[in-house]
């Protein structure tokens, strides 16, 4: 292990301990205030008063959704991005957000607003999408500039879809849609927050477990191959498990932008790994989704949907990102 | 006793796409020798390398190791005895010399089995043996030409093969760098790597090969130790050259020289 690489290993661990501080204070953070010491005390302590039902029941579940999902995001942008070898890849920009949206708003306009049909259609759009992105931009396999602007389109399409849908439903559910389309995490309860985080839980391994084939990608297809990769079902795999990260937050909590996009290449610059690295970029998605929470819950005059500040936020990144690779003009490969 | 052969191409048809590159082609490499591949442009070298290396299947025919199609073989124990170098790689921005090295490790770790000894150890002499012990702390990007195509190289030596292709290693090289890649190619041979590589330059491939394969459109025209195959006809019919081929003033081995061109093409 060279230098850079124990150098990033001690970052990963800063980066830990503060999403583990973070949440602590976030925990204490409410109408009823506790102090980080209180906060511990309720979790581990054995006493099961007021202060452990605020802290166990109303508000761990949406620290835990905020750093699980932000992570689960996080991630699936750095395995989008390392795929396609550009920092627009990823799955909010090439639709797949956008697909899952589409999914629940059928799904709301066919089977009414239950839960459980939001949360599949939310899943087989999102998963719908990807595979209508992936076999659009198929061509002797998968180049990443030609997934990205195929992608693009796809999401235009769904984009206007989505709008038409809208205004095709009942006004009550339409409302219901709109939170949903909104991104929040502000409304998940344990009931909700067990099964994704499950979910999540499962495809962890799965990802730790695809990590090499990707930094093998990395390296071109050729060398990765000659490494004795099989390459096409490789990045078949990887695409599918970040398509189903995405799907999974987007169908618990609507699509949340800005995370998958931003917190992989500030991972990058602040780690300065070659490729994109997924553990740090999961850790700083963690952390970006509880602050942009916090800030949706406490900084803002009114409270907001998690997604609407992330969106801001987001839209800003994004358009800086276009005109400084406008600028490099290094995109295309 | 040693086969004469471990690697073979037999009757193979090779293509991308709907474009065909090669047809019933037969290539062996002897074991524990320098083979390098010569020919015109587009005339499917590199895709005889490709093939050979598992990265492009025939469509008729197969590659044999070991008498068995590799076809067959697990994709990792392939890579655990033929290690190549492809014409273009691409190094992540700012990996480290000794990070990169150490992704040739690929086939010989698995989620299960680790031997993080033995990566390490294949990872210090293959960096020792390409001299880039060095550079190791620092960044594939900071580097010059001549020292990225050995790290690169380096990191084909850490996948720890008997074999060894090489498709164009000395392109975009300097002459100085081209030299020093083709004597550590020769170095490496000597330590009983069996070596193939794609050159361009037919005075390197005449001084540095020990055995060549000469195609022409998607055929081999002739292969053979250099001194034998390497002729003013040979070079005339292939390249439509007319040529003047002389000993090499430093090796004796042939050396081509140009006449006035009046290409016949």
């Amino acid at each position: 292990m060279s230098r850079a690489a124990r150098r990033r290993a001690a970052l990963n661990l800063t980066l830990a301990l503060i999403g583990l501080l973070g949440a602590v204070l976030a925990l204490g953070l409410g109408d009823y205030p506790l102090t980080p010491a209180q906060v511990v005390e309720a979790l581990v302590g054995s006493d099961s008063g007021f202060a452990r039902t605020v802290v166990v029941e109303w508000r761990a579940p949406r620290v835990m959704v905020a750093l699980a999902f932000g992570a689960a995001l996080a991630t699936s942008g750095a395995l989008f991005q390392s795929l396609t070898r550009n920092p627009l890849g990823s799955p909010d920009v090439i639709g797949l957000s956008t697909g899952s949206y589409t999914g629940a708003l059928v799904a709301m306009a066919w089977a009414g607003s239950g839960r459980l049909a939001t949360t599949s259609g939310a899943i087989v759009g999102g998963l719908a999408t990807a595979v209508l992105v992936y076999v659009l931009a198929h061509r002797d396999g998968v180049q990443g500039f030609r997934l990205i602007v195929v992608g693009i389109g796809v999401t235009a399409m769904l984009h206007a879809f989505n709008l038409f849908l809208l205004a095709r439903l009942r006004e009550e559910t339409a409302m219901t849609a709109a939170i949903w389309g909104a991104g929040s995490i502000g409304l998940i309860g344990w009931d909700r927050a067990l099964p994704a985080l499950a979910v999540l839980a499962a495809l962890t391994p799965l990802t730790v477990a695809a990590a090499p084939a990707l930094r093998q990608l990395e390296l071109g297809d050729d060398a990765a191959g000659g490494h004795g990769l099989r390459v096409e079902p490789a990045r078949l795999a990887i695409l599918a498990l970040g398509a189903a990260l995405t799907a999974v937050v987007t169908a618990s909590a609507g699509p949340i932008a800005f995370i998958a996009l931003a917190a992989p290449q500030i991972a990058q610059r602040l780690t300065r790994s070659p490729g994109t690295p997924l553990l740090a970029s999961a850790l700083l998605g963690g952390l970006g989704l509880l602050a942009a929470d916090l800030a949706a819950q406490f900084v803002l005059p009114m409270a907001v949907p998690t997604g609407a500040v992330t969106v801001v936020l987001g839209g800003a990144y994004l358009v800086d990102l276009m005109i400084r690779e406008a600028r490099s003009d290094k995109t295309a490969r | 006793m040693e086969p004469l052969q471990r690697l073979s191409a037999q009757a193979v048809t090779l293509a991308y796409g709907r474009r065909l590159v090669a047809q019933e082609l037969t290539a062996a490499i002897p074991h524990g020798g320098f083979t390098v591949i010569v020919g015109p442009n587009a005339c499917g070298k590199s895709t005889l390398l490709r093939a050979l290396a598992r990265l492009l299947s025939p469509r008729a025919g197969q590659v044999l190791l070991d008498g068995r199609s590799i076809a067959n073989q697990p994709t990792k124990a392939v890579a655990r005895q033929i290690g190549l170098l492809p014409q273009t790689s691409i190094a992540p921005p700012g990996i480290a010399v000794e990070d990169l090295v150490a992704r040739g490790r690929y086939p010989h770790q698995s989620l299960l089995q680790r031997s993080p000894e033995r990566d390490r150890a294949a990872v210090v002499e293959a960096m020792a043996a390409t001299g880039v012990s060095d550079l190791a702390e620092q960044a594939v990007d900071e580097l010059s030409g001549g020292q990225r195509q050995r790290v690169w190289i380096a990191m084909a030596l850490a996948q720890d093969t008997d074999i060894i292709l090489l498709d164009e290693p000395t392109t975009f090289l300097d002459i100085a760098h081209q030299v020093e890649v083709l004597e550590l190619l020769t170095s490496l041979n000597r330590r009983g790597k069996t070596v193939v590589a794609v050159l361009h330059d037919l005075n390197q491939a005449a001084r540095y090969a020990s055995h060549l394969i000469v195609m022409a459109t998607g055929r081999v025209v002739t292969t053979g130790a250099p001194s034998e195959v390497m002729t003013e006809a040979l070079v005339s019919q292939v390249f439509g050259l007319p040529c003047l081929v002389l000993p090499d003033p430093v090796t004796g081995s042939p050396l081509v020289v140009p006449r006035r061109a009046e290409r016949t093409d």
